[in-house]
C-alpha cells in the first residue's frame, strides 16, 4: 500500500553491488543490474513477454528489508541498495534450482534442448553436482501425436511463457495453468491432445519455452533415408527466412546472410536440387496479385486476405470461419512449389515424378501440418513430402560434419531456384503485401515502378497501413504482424468497418523470421536483426520485381499459360473449411 | 474486567439472523444512519482513531487503508470483503455471517458510501455453502427493508452487494488471488505493485477487507473511534473474535477485549477452560496454519498485536489451536505441511516444491530415517521460502515450522535419534509413513 506509480521521467540514484546505478524509476532492477554490469539470472522471464516473477531464480537482497525480492518483478526506488550476490542470494537461487530439478528427468543428454537450454546452463553456473532432494521426476507421457508439437510435460518448468505467447500474443489459448500445488501443470482444456485443442500448430510455444518441454516433431530421419535412396530424386526449396537465421546455429550474428553457404550444405548432404521457395513466393505474387486485381475489377469478396501462413489459415478456419472467402485461394509458396516441382520440373527434366521427394526447410512448424492436409494437393502426389524446420536442418549439418563456416558460397539450382527480391522479403511482416504492390502497381498502371521500397509496410508494429496510388486508384492495404493483431482486422471486417481491399497476415510476430522453427533465443532484438538481413537480402538481388523473374515467365509460357488459368487453379490454389473448435 | 466484551458478536445466536426487524430492534443499522450524516473523511477519522487493525491476518491499519482508496479519483471503487475464511482453526467468520450477516452488510454499506461505491462483492469460501443462503436472505430483506439496493433510507445512495465463491481454495484469501477468482480467472495472486488499491477488481481501485474488521465499522461509527480503541490496548483498539479449538475443554468463538493473557485465553472457566483429562499443555498455534507456535513459557503473554509480535508470536486471523503433550511436534508440522501442499496455488517454485520437499523431511524424521544434512536442508527451505516465494502463503507456510525448530530443537535431534518424546512416531500406532 502507499505505492505511487513510477514516472519514467524521473531519475533514481541506486546502487547494485556497491555500484551507483542511476536510470529511470520505471527501471526493472533486472536491467539496473545490466547497467551495472551484472547479469541477474532468470529463468521465467522472456524480454518480450511480461513479467510474472514466478521462477523466483532472479532474486536479490535489498538492503533493510529481510524478505528478497525479484529482480524481473520490480522497479528500482530511489535510495534502493540491491545485493544480488550475497551467500544468502547464491544460496537461495541454487536451493530454487534444486527445487526444480528434484522434479525434472534430468535425462540431458537425450534432449532435444541439451546445450542450449536455460535450466541446464543454470545448474552448470551454480555449481550444481550432487542431488539434493531425491529426484522424482513425474511420470507424463510424451504427446507426440499431432506430428506437429511434441510436448514432454515432465520436463516442464511451469514458467509460464507458452501460455502467455499462447493467450496474449497468439490469441489462440490452446494451453493454460491448471490444478494447484505440485499438481499444478500447463496442459490444455480437459487434458486434450493438441489436435483436439484449437492449437494453430504456430510453435510460438516452442519459440519461449526455455527447456526441453516443448518441440517439433523431428522429421530429419525422413529427409537422412529419401537422400540414401537411390531410387529417389530428393529436391529441397528453403523458405526465405531460413537464410538470414541459420547462421545463429553456427554461431554467427543473427540476420547473417548465410544463403550461398546453406545451399553449399545442402547440396553436401546430399540433395539432388537445391531449389528455392522464393521461386514459388514469385509464383504466388503472380496468381495472387491477378486474384487481387480479379476481385477489385468483377465485385469479389473484399479485403482479399493473403493465405501463404499456415498458423494464420488455422486460425481463421478455427475462429473466423465466416471470413473464409476473404481468403486467398492460393496456395502458400512451400505447396505452389510443391505442385509445380512433381509436375512442371518433374516434366522438364524428365523425371518420374512418383519417384520424387520434395523435402521444404521451414522457420514454421505448422508448414507441417499444411504440407500433410489432404486438399492441399495438386500433382497428384502428395506434393510436399516431407517438412523440416530452420533447427532440424541444423541438426542435420551437424549430423554430417559439415563444418558451416568453412562452406563457399554456392548458388541454388535452376529453375526453381532462380527469384527476386520480391521473393525473400516475403520472409518478414509486410513483405508480402510488399512484393505484391510491386507487381500489381506495374500490372495496374503499365509504369515502370520508381521506388520498389515501400517503407510504410514494413517494421515490427503490430498492425501497419499504407494507401497505394494505382493511376488515381487508390488502394488501401493492412498487414497484421501476429494473430492478436489479426484479430483485431478481422474483428473491424466481420463488423463490415474495414476499406481495406488486400490484408497481409503473418501468424507469428515478425513474420516468418520469428517463426516457430526458428533457433531458439528470438526476442524482438534478434527479430529485428533478421528482418534487417531480409531487406539487405532485397537490396542485394538484381531483380527485385516478382514478373520480372524469367524463370517464373518461362513456368507461364511453357506450361500455366497465364495466372488463375485452369492449370493454375488446378496445381496452385485450394479451398478452405471450417475447423473444429 | 470480564474476559468477554461482545461488541461486534452481541446479536449472535441472539437474533433470527436474516431478520431485519430484529437486528434493526437489537440497534442494528444506527451506524449506517449516523454514517449518513457524516463526511467520508470523518468516518475514516473515527476508524483511525480506532486504530483498528485489519482482522483477516495481516493486521495492516484500516482507517490508513481507507484513507489511501479515498485519494485515488478513478472511479468505480469496489468493496471486497474477504469471507474466503481458510485458515485451519479458524471459523469466526463464520459465526459472523451466518449468525449476524446484518452487520456485516450494515459495515459494508457505510464503506460503500464512504468510497461512492456502488457495488460490494462479498466472497464467501466455497465450503460455507448454507451461509451463503442465509446471507442471500439477508441481503434480500436488508433491499425489501430500504437498508440496501437502491435510494437507501432516501438518501438516492444506491449500494448492491454481490454474494461470490470459489471452489474452496485457501490461496483465494490472498487479496489478489481473491480478485482473480472474482473476476472468474484462476485463484492465483497477482504480482504487485500495481497495489489493489489502485488496480483492483476489474481493474478498478479497490477495498478489500475482512469479515471481522468490516463488522467493526457500524459499532466504530456508531461509538466513535476513541470509545471503541479504549476496549482494548493503547496500540490494539477493540476487540477480538478468538477461536478456540484443540485440546481444549471450551472450543469455540469468543470475543474478547485485547489485553488478555494467552493464560487466561486457555485456561480462564469463561474461555477455553483448561486442557481436558489433566494433560499438559505443549504448544499453542496462533493464527491459524500460516501462524506461529507458543510454548508453555510464553503463557503470559498479553494478547494484543504488540505484546504477540514482542514474542514472536501474532495475532493472524485469531485461532489459538492448543495441543498437549500427547502430541508429537513432528507429527503436527507434518498435518500443517499437507495443508499448505494442499492448498499451494502452485505458481512460484519455493512454494510449489518446497512444501513438499519439507514433507519428505518430515517423513524421514517421523520413520527415523533423517539425516544432519537434512536439517541443514530443512533450515535451507525454511529461509528460501519464507524470502523467496511470491506471495504470503508462501512465504508464511513455513512459520509453524521455524517457531517449532526455535522451540522444540530438541524434539527434532530427539526423531534424528529415533526418540519421540510424545510416542507417537515409531510406534505401532504411529502415524509415521
Amino acid at each position: 500500500m502507499g505505492h505511487h506509480a513510477s514516472d519514467p521521467n524521473k531519475i533514481v540514484n541506486i546502487t547494485i553491488d556497491g555500484i551507483p546505478v542511476s536510470c529511470p524509476e520505471t527501471t526493472l532492477i533486472l536491467d539496473a543490474a545490466k547497467m551495472a554490469g551484472i547479469d541477474i539470472p532468470v529463468l521465467c522471464y522472456h524480454p518480450d513477454l511480461k513479467v510474472r516473477a514466478t521462477c523466483r531464480v532472479c532474486i536479490v537482497e535489498v538492503k533493510g528489508q529481510k524478505k528478497f525480492k525479484t529482480a524481473c518483478g520490480n522497479e528500482v526506488w530511489d535510495g534502493a541498495e540491491f545485493i544480488t550476490n550475497s551467500p544468502a542470494v547464491r544460496q537461495a537461487r541454487k536451493d530454487i534450482l534444486e527445487l526444480i530439478l528434484a522434479e525434472h528427468p534430468q535425462d540431458c543428454l537425450k534432449c532435444v534442448r541439451n546445450t542450449n537450454c536455460e535450466l541446464q546452463k543454470l545448474a552448470r553456473d551454480f555449481g550444481i553436482s550432487k542431488p539434493q532432494f531425491a529426484n522424482k521426476p513425474n511420470p507424463i507421457p510424451i504427446e507426440d501425436s499431432n506430428g506437429v508439437i511434441v510436448r514432454d510435460m515432465a520436463k516442464c518448468v511451469k514458467c509460464g511463457r507458452c501460455v502467455e505467447v499462447c493467450q496474449e500474443v497468439q490469441t489462440v489459448g490452446a494451453i493454460n495453468t491448471a490444478h494447484r500445488s505440485v499438481e499444478y501443470e500447463i496442459t490444455t482444456a480437459f487434458d486434450r491432445s493438441l489436435q483436439d485443442t484449437v492449437c494453430v500448430y504456430c510453435g510460438q510455444c516452442i519459440a519461449v519455452c526455455p527447456v526441453g518441454a516443448l518441440y517439433e516433431k523431428d522429421e530429419t530421419e525422413k529427409v537422412w533415408q529419401a537422400i540414401a535412396d537411390a531410387d529417389k530424386h530428393v529436391v529441397v526449396q528453403v523458405a526465405p527466412a531460413v537464410r538470414v537465421a541459420l547462421g545463429e546455429e553456427f554461431g554467427m550474428a543473427p540476420g547473417s546472410i548465410a544463403t550461398g553457404k546453406m545451399v553449399a550444405a545442402l547440396r553436401r548432404l546430399g540433395f539432388d536440387k537445391v531449389f528455392d521457395t522464393d521461386f514459388a513466393a514469385d509464383v504466388t505474387i503472380m496468381e495472387e496479385g491477378n486474384e487481387l486485381l480479379e476481385r477489385m475489377s468483377h465485385g469479389g469478396v473484399l479485403p482479399l486476405i493473403t493465405s501463404c501462413s499456415p498458423g494464420w489459415i488455422n486460425f481463421v478456419e478455427t475462429f473466423y470461419p465466416e471470413l473464409l472467402p476473404h481468403v486467398s485461394s492460393c496456395k502458400s509458396p512451400q505447396q505452389m512449389f510443391g505442385a509445380l516441382a512433381k509436375t512442371y520440373y518433374a516434366q522438364k527434366a524428365g523425371i518420374d515424378a512418383g519417384k520424387m521427394t520434395v523435402v521444404s526447410i521451414m522457420p514454421c512448424t505448422a508448414k507441417k501440418y499444411e504440407s500433410a492436409r489432404p486438399e492441399i494437393n495438386g500433382s497428384g502426389y502428395r506434393d510436399v513430402d516431407v517438412v523440416i524446420t530452420t533447427r532440424e536442418l541444423a541438426r542435420m549439418i551437424k549430423q554430417a560434419g559439415i563444418d558451416f563456416n568453412k562452406l563457399d558460397d554456392q548458388e541454388f539450382d535452376a529453375p526453381l531456384g532462380i527469384s527476386t527480391g520480391a521473393a525473400v522479403i516475403f520472409g518478414t511482416s509486410g513483405g508480402v503485401m510488399e512484393a505484391a504492390l510491386r507487381t500489381v502497381y506495374e500490372v495496374v498502371t503499365g509504369k515502370e515502378l520508381v521506388d520498389v521500397d515501400f517503407e510504410s509496410v514494413r517494421g515490427l508494429t503490430g498492425i501497419k497501413e499504407a494507401e497505394v496510388d494505382l493511376d488515381g486508384k487508390k488502394v488501401k492495404v493492412a498487414i497484421a504482424n501476429g494473430l492478436k493483431n489479426a484479430r483485431q482486422i478481422l474483428d473491424k471486417i466481420k463488423a463490415g468497418e474495414c476499406d481495406y481491399q488486400f490484408v497481409e497476415i503473418m501468424c507469428c510476430p515478425g513474420g516468418c523470421i520469428g517463426g516457430g522453427g526458428q533457433p531458439h533465443g528470438t526476442t524482438k532484438a534478434v527479430r529485428e536483426e533478421r528482418m534487417a538481413g531480409i531487406y539487405q537480402a532485397d537490396r542485394e538481388l538484381p531483380i527485385r520485381q516478382s514478373h520480372k523473374n524469367p524463370a517464373v515467365t518461362a513456368l507461364y509460357e511453357e506450361f500455366l499459360g497465364k495466372p488463375l488459368s485452369r492449370k493454375s487453379h488446378e496445381l496452385l490454389h485450394t479451398h478452405y473449411h471450417p475447423r473444429h473448435k | 474486567m470480564s474476559k468477554i466484551n461482545k461488541l461486534i458478536s452481541a446479536n449472535c445466536g441472539v437474533i433470527r439472523p436474516d431478520s431485519v426487524e430484529d437486528y434493526v430492534k437489537a440497534g442494528g443499522y444506527e451506524g449506517l444512519k449516523k454514517a449518513f450524516t457524516m463526511k467520508p473523511e470523518e468516518i475514516i477519522g473515527e476508524v483511525k482513531k480506532a486504530k483498528l487493525l485489519g482482522r483477516g491476518g495481516a493486521a495492516y491499519p484500516a482507517g490508513s487503508k481507507w484513507e489511501q482508496l479515498l485519494e485515488i479519483p478513478e472511479f468505480p471503487k469496489y468493496i471486497v470483503i474477504n469471507a474466503d475464511e481458510g485458515e485451519p482453526g479458524t471459523f469466526k467468520d463464520k459465526i459472523l455471517l451466518s449468525q449476524d450477516p446484518l452487520r456485516v452488510i450494515e459495515g459494508m454499506t457505510i464503506a460503500g458510501y464512504v468510497f461512492n461505491s456502488h457495488d460490494g462483492y462479498i466472497y464467501i469460501r466455497g465450503e460455507y455453502r448454507a451461509i451463503q443462503k442465509v446471507f442471500r436472505s439477508a441481503i434480500d430483506n436488508a433491499v425489501k427493508a430500504g437498508y440496501l439496493g437502491q435510494n437507501i433510507l432516501g438518501t438516492g445512495f444506491a449500494f448492491h452487494i454481490h454474494i461470490m465463491t470459489g471452489a474452496g481454495a485457501y490461496v483465494c484469501g490472498e487479496n489478489s488471488a481473491l480478485l482473480n477468482s472474482i473476476e472468474g480467472k484462476a485463484g492465483r495472486p497477482r504480482i504487485k505493485p500495481p497495489h489493489l488499491a489502485e488496480v483492483g477488481l476489474f481493474l478498478m481501485p479497490t477495498l478489500v477487507n475482512n469479515v471481522e474488521s468490516i463488522a467493526n465499522i457500524p459499532t466504530i461509527v456508531l461509538e466513535g473511534g476513541e470509545k471503541y480503541l479504549s476496549y482494548g490496548t493503547k496500540d490494539s483498539g477493540g476487540t477480538k473474535l478468538v477461536c478456540l479449538s484443540g485440546n481444549v475443554v471450551n472450543r469455540g468463538v469468543y470475543e474478547i477485549p485485547f489485553g488478555v493473557s494467552l493464560r487466561d485465553i486457555i485456561y480462564d472457566p469463561e474461555l477455553g477452560g483448561g486442557i481436558p483429562n489433566g494433560k499438559k499443555l505443549k504448544f499453542f498455534h496462533l493464527g491459524g496454519q500460516s501462524g506461529p507456535i507458543g510454548s508453555q513459557a510464553q503463557l503470559d503473554t498479553l494478547y494484543c498485536y504488540k505484546a504477540l509480535r514482542n514474542a514472536g508470536l501474532s495475532v493472524g486471523s485469531g485461532a489459538v489451536v492448543v495441543m498437549d503433550e500427547d502430541v508429537c511436534v513432528i507429527d503436527y508440522l507434518k498435518g500443517v505441511t499437507e495443508f499448505f501442499i494442499h492448498e499451494s496455488c502452485g505458481k512460484c517454485t519455493p512454494c510449489r516444491e518446497g512444501n513438499k520437499q519439507i514433507y519428505a523431511i518430515l517423513c524421514k524424521l517421523s520413520e527415523g530415517q533423517a539425516t544432519q544434512d537434512d536439517m541443514a536442508v530443512l533450515r535451507r527451505l525454511i529461509d528460501t521460502m519464507t524470502n523467496a516465494s511470491f506471495c504470503g502463503l508462501g512465504q508464511s507456510a513455513t512459520v509453524a515450522l521455524n517457531t517449532c525448530w526455535k522451540l522444540f530443537k530438541a524434539e527434532f535431534e530427539d526423531h534424528l535419534n529415533q526418540k519421540c518424546p510424545a510416542q507417537v512416531c515409531f510406534t505401532e500406532q504411529g502415524r509415521g509413513e
